[in-house]
């Protein structure tokens, strides 16, 4: 049974023919491609749109290493079907399969697929399990409406096993963990001891919009100062390509300012939203992917705040 | 056969009246092809016989709704003269009526945020003084629930000492008054939560001269925020927001081309 969907799906990803030549498929697929970053270090790479019903919200990057029993996934991806297609991609990787889960925050494109992993471990930072259990049934509702059939059976499973900051051990494999904050209110990345990378989760972006419904742009700032100090060999951004030169941290840092230099800018010059929607980003930031959704979006998730904030009281 | 004529002739009297209770009498060609667009135009704007689409009414949204709660809109109806009232409406959800701009001395322009309850058309519909009326129209999609959320300043006990408190500035060389007042704006549909909301609001000189004024409806967003637009070099030093809510409370704050935080 694996076997066969496992060649299927090896069939479709393999075939110029499947899903650009417009031929009905019986069944939505992903087709996931592991990308060697290290030794026993596979990434996969997301697309850099927003959820759509051509990419299925595949557009998140996981990472997956080889620990003592089997393969450490780091985030799981929008659906139970993306769920499935990891476990099978990381059978082809490692005949044992995964053997637990890390979730670096509670945002539903990185720990939908958690169904799938329920019989490992699944852990996270304490107050992401607990915004898993409280936002993640919202999210379903907002996923489901936006990926329609791609989201079948998907069901939320938030993180069963809470970790701390410092040295951690999952399976075997060593990592600094770091408790962080300011994508959400929390925001674990980790560095790989053995190979150096940095799986940064969504709080480094790479030539893709950062996102910031529960965003904190000061502290998410902060944690960038300690990404940019753990001296990584290389980064896996949330979302965006391989980082090997740390070029990514450096961007995200550059929007982010952009970002609310243009709110408060806005907020001085008695703009409404939909005016502020209207600026064109620089050039260096309209090319990413999901501009200018993103901006649009993070004008009515910051916008608000920033005008109460900026605008006198009158009375 | 008299008979059957008779009742032949009811059944068709009848069949005329049921006809005339569900078309306005200047049926339009919906650009939205809605489907509740007749309903609001005989409900909400009260049936006028001189209305059409007009494309100088500019209705302004996101796409997508991100923040249900918060959705902003700019309506431009300039490119018409002598207007007297802007009416923006949602075809679909549970209270059509978002509010309703009287420009008076303003241009026909307005900046505001409302609540959404699902994918719907918004419009904007232009009354001038001779009482002919111009629509446009833009369509938002949304996951919804905007309107039968509770408001978030119940997550703070101290909502209440902020209720009425007014934000704002005044630009002058742009003609732009904006603000934004203090107030849960409960549409009645939240378990428990009975209606409160502002009802009026008004930009008042010194004197009390009534610059523009606005009448608004639940489906305003909670902490009402408006830009409006004035011809540039024309405002005062200072306005004065006043308005009132339903429960009676007075809203009275003054706006400047003071400093900013």
């Amino acid at each position: 049974m694996t076997l066969t969907r496992r060649r299927t799906l090896g069939l479709l990803g393999a075939s110029a023919l499947a899903p650009a030549s417009g031929f009905a498929s019986p069944r939505l697929a992903y087709a996931l491609v592991p990308i060697e970053i290290g030794d026993g270090v596979w990434m996969v790479e997301g697309s850099t749109d927003y959820f759509s019903m051509q990419n299925g919200g595949a557009i998140v990057n996981v990472t997956l290493l080889r620990g003592d029993s089997g393969l450490i996934v780091v985030d799981s991806g929008p659906s139970l079907r993306y769920g499935e297609a990891l476990k099978t991609m990381a059978l082809g990787l490692d005949i044992r399969g995964v053997s637990a889960v890390v979730n670096t925050h509670h945002h539903p494109d990185h720990f939908f697929g958690n169904q799938v992993f329920r019989d490992v471990p699944i852990h996270a930072l304490g107050a992401t399990q607990a915004a898993a259990f409280a936002d993640g049934e919202a999210f379903a509702d907002n996923m489901y409406r936006l990926l329609g059939d791609w989201m079948r059976g998907t069901e939320v499973v938030p993180p069963t096993a809470v970790v701390a900051g410092g040295d951690l051990v999952i399976d075997g494999r060593m990592f600094a963990a770091l408790p962080l904050s300011g994508h959400t209110a929390a925001d674990l990345a980790l560095v790989d001891r053995a190979t150096g990378n940095l799986i940064a989760g969504d709080l480094v972006f790479f030539n893709r919009a950062p996102t910031t419904p529960s965003a904190d742009l000061d502290a998410w700032r902060a944690s960038l100062d300690v990404l940019a100090d753990t001296e990584a060999s290389a980064i896996v951004p949330g979302h965006g390509p391989y980082d090997t030169v740390g070029a990514s941290v450096a961007q995200t840092r550059a929007y982010l300012d952009w970002l609310e230099a243009t709110l408060r800018q806005g907020a001085r010059d008695g703009l409404g939203m939909v005016e502020l929607m209207d600026l064109d980003p620089p050039a260096e930031f309209a090319g990413m992917g999901a501009m200018p959704q993103e901006f649009h979006r993070t004008v009515a998730h910051l916008y608000p705040g920033i005008e109460t904030e900026i605008l006198p009281l009158g009375n | 056969m008299g008979l059957k004529a008779g009742i032949f002739a009811a059944v068709l009297t009848m069949a005329g009246s049921a006809w005339a209770l569900d078309d306005p009498q200047t049926k339009l060609a919906d650009p939205m092809e809605s489907g509740m667009w007749d309903y609001h135009q005989i409900d909400i704007l009260g049936d006028p016989a001189d209305i059409r689409f007009d494309d100088r009414v500019v209705v302004r949204g996101p796409v997508e709704a991100e923040d249900s709660l918060n959705v902003p809109l700019l309506v431009d109806a300039s490119a018409i003269p002598d207007v007297k009232r802007i009416v923006v409406s949602a075809d679909y959800g549970p209270i059509p009526h978002i509010l309703t701009y009287y420009p008076e001395t303003a241009e026909a322009k307005i900046a505001l945020r409302f609540k959404i309850d699902q994918a719907t058309a918004i419009r904007a519909s232009v009354e001038t003084h001779d009482g002919s009326w111009h629509v446009g129209s833009t369509y938002i999609d949304a996951a919804g629930g905007g309107c039968t959320a509770p408001a978030h300043a119940y997550a703070s006990d101290d909502w209440e000492e902020h209720l009425g408190e007014v934000r704002g500035r005044l630009w002058a060389a742009s003609g732009r008054a904006r603000f934004i007042v203090d107030h849960p704006m409960d549409t009645g549909l939240a378990d428990g939560i009975p209606v409160f909301i502002i009802e009026d609001l008004a930009l008042e000189t010194d004197a009390g001269v009534k610059l523009a004024r606005i009448e608004l409806s639940e489906p305003v967003n909670e902490d009402p925020a408006f830009t409006l637009y004035f011809a540039p070099g024309t405002l005062p030093a200072s306005l004065h927001v006043r308005g009132r809510d339903n429960n009676g409370n007075e809203i009275d704050g003054l706006i400047s081309q003071g400093s900013l935080n």
